[in-house]
């Protein structure tokens, strides 16, 4: 097959159906809506399930019902409605079920904006709802990565039981690109820990392990701490002789790429970390960079900064770090190029 | 020799509710009815926040734990999933009637093909005996300690009245407080859980319950209380049939 040409929104949308995905539960939001739109239409030809729900906090406990029952199910929604959904996130998390929930980021808190944004890091990273967990987030910057990662998403779902969270953006959702999607995927709920009633075996009863004890704790500190060590994923572009590294995700980055030319063809060395795993922060990809890059600029689509706490972490204080809070309109490379040289120059004070 | 009275198979040892509470009646009626119709194999309950998760440690079918009021919205998760098998939630009156207000009236106006088992002892039990949207007019309770005022908090919500105006299958008001009124309960469950058998959409079980330990009063006096003060404002019955049922 071939590439076709999709919107953002849709192209992921089938992409999970052709995952195996059976079933949305979903509400209206912008700029989220035509991933609902399609799969309103499509799910029921591949014999699966579409269910508008009254609110998002609805949606998310359909969809905790929905994936204890062993099926790969997927919910989406933006801004206001992410917030919605983190109690029964925190809820899929405490009982270590699978899910990908999508959240199509928009700019600002409260009501925001419908434009494009980067502030929801923070809730998707450090995360979001109640309690002590983290969600696996993936963060594309091309379609062609939207249907890829909705597609890994799944799978790593079901390898750590845990809900993934897909974060993509207005602009990631809206635009159109050439996308080649996968084969369809054959569906298997006959998972070992589903409920399908207990049948002639034991019953299952699916609440939290912390009615179990302090062995709880310790299983999640081995979950995550796995997850980190293993599921690290980033792209360096031109690091390994940069003066500055800019650090970037989702549509953040497709500007930063551009910088990353537009300045070598100036004579600014820049370099591109482009994490695909917001958590686990990629960590491993500033390692052999932190000591000879002069300096590190996170370049957001938020205005206070969000992911340049976690560049500073990895950074170590081992070179000053930058913040591009590019804020509701989306970052300029001409601005990034400004920055840098004013960087070099020791004329921009550093964050971290 | 006398008779042997042998309770379901499927609930084990003791339910740990305080004394004289109604779930632990509620509880066995569910267990008897589905041995009773050969479904307990094939269930799944999706449970409530509140004192109804104590149900979670000794009847043995399969469940899951929803988020306080979201249980309907999990079994229809599990119900578009999983039609062939029989799937109920199993919710207290803060639950349902209060922050769960909004998820039981639209899988009841979806006509979902779940069974809600709602307990309605009109008070917030687990958290030590609050108002709850069904508690009575002039009703003392913790957060009521001069009486519910319904010039500031309204009357008592009647969640079966409202439900029954939706296109569902069946919808009916039992209670516990004696052995005529549980056996009448009990053939309510039997009628509810057949709907959903027979694909013919949402059915609803309201169960008048006795909270002693709440109401502050002895076993005995609460279900005196229920004949008394409750059902002459929550008026037993059938509120939805088909037909010649």
């Amino acid at each position: 097959m071939g590439k076709v040409l999709m919107k953002g929104n849709e192209a992921l949308a089938e992409a999970a159906v052709r995952a195996g995905c059976r079933l949305y539960c979903g509400y209206p939001i912008t700029p989220q809506t035509e991933l609902m739109e399609y799969l309103s239409g499509r799910l029921p030809e591949v014999g699966g399930q579409f269910v508008q729900a009254e609110s998002e906090v609805s949606a998310i406990s359909m969809l905790y019902g929905a994936a204890s029952t062993g099926y790969r199910v997927i919910t989406a929604s933006s801004g206001p409605g992410f917030s919605l959904k983190q109690e029964g996130i925190s809820y899929m998390a405490s009982q270590n079920l699978p899910g990908v929930i999508v959240d199509v980021c928009r700019y600002g808190s409260g009501l925001g904006l419908i434009c494009p944004g980067q502030g929801d890091y923070f809730q998707a990273t450090k995360g979001g709802g109640h309690g002590d967990y983290r969600l696996p987030v993936y963060a594309p910057h091309t379609l062609q990565e939207c249907v890829d990662l909705v597609t890994l998403a799944f799978e790593k779902a079901e390898e750590y039981l845990t809900p993934v969270i897909l974060l993509t953006d207005g602009a990631l959702g809206q635009m159109m690109e050439g996308v080649e999607l996968p084969e369809m995927q054959p569906v298997d709920p006959d998972k070992p820990w589903a409920l399908k009633g207990k049948g002639e075996g034991e019953y299952r009863f699916l609440i939290t392990d912390a009615y179990g004890g302090p062995a709880y704790d310790e299983g999640l500190r081995k979950k995550y701490k796995q997850i980190e060590d293993r599921e690290q994923r980033w792209e360096s572009i031109e690091t390994e002789d940069a003066d500055i590294i800019l650090v970037a995700y989702g549509t953040s980055a497709r500007i930063c790429k551009r910088a990353v030319k537009m300045g070598r063809a100036q004579g600014i060395r820049l370099g591109l970390i482009r994490p695909v795993t917001l958590w686990p922060f990629p960590f491993q990809a500033f390692r052999p960079v932190r000591d000879t890059a002069q300096a590190f600029l996170s370049v957001e689509m938020s205005a206070i900064g969000q992911m340049v706490e976690d560049v500073a972490l990895a950074v170590k204080g081992k070179a000053p770090v930058h913040v591009y809070t590019a804020g509701m309109v989306p970052p300029k490379e001409q601005r990034i190029l400004t920055m840098a040289r004013e960087i070099l120059d020791g004329k921009l004070e550093e964050v971290f | 020799m006398g008779k042997e009275y042998k309770g379901p198979d499927c609930i084990k040892g003791t339910s740990g509710y305080c004394a004289g509470c109604g779930h632990g009646i509620i509880n066995r009626l569910i267990a008897e009815v589905l041995e009773e119709m050969g479904l307990e194999k094939k269930t799944i309950i999706s449970l409530a926040v509140g004192c109804s998760c104590i149900m979670g440690d000794y009847v043995e079918v399969d469940k899951i734990q929803a988020p306080h009021g979201r249980a309907p919205a999990t079994a229809t998760g599990i119900k578009r999933m999983r039609p062939d098998n029989l799937v109920l939630t199993y919710q207290g009156d803060g639950d349902i009637a209060s922050i769960g207000c909004a998820e039981i009236i639209h899988a009841a106006a979806r006509n979902e093909k779940i069974t809600t088992i709602f307990v309605n002892n009109g008070v917030y039990g687990m958290t030590g005996g609050q108002m709850a949207p069904t508690t009575l007019p002039h009703q003392v309770t913790a957060t009521s300690p001069r009486g519910r005022d319904t010039s500031l908090t309204g009357m008592p919500v009647k969640l079966s009245e409202m439900i029954a105006v939706l296109p569902v299958a069946y919808v009916a008001r039992g209670s516990v407080h004696n052995p005529a009124s549980i056996k009448k309960t009990k053939s309510y469950i039997k009628k509810a859980i057949q709907a959903q058998v027979d694909k013919e959409g949402f059915s609803m079980v309201e169960v008048l319950a006795p909270c002693p330990t709440n109401w502050h009063l002895s076993p005995l006096a609460s279900m005196e209380r229920i004949e008394q003060e409750v059902i002459p404002y929550y008026t037993p019955g059938e509120l939805v049939k088909k037909e010649g049922v």
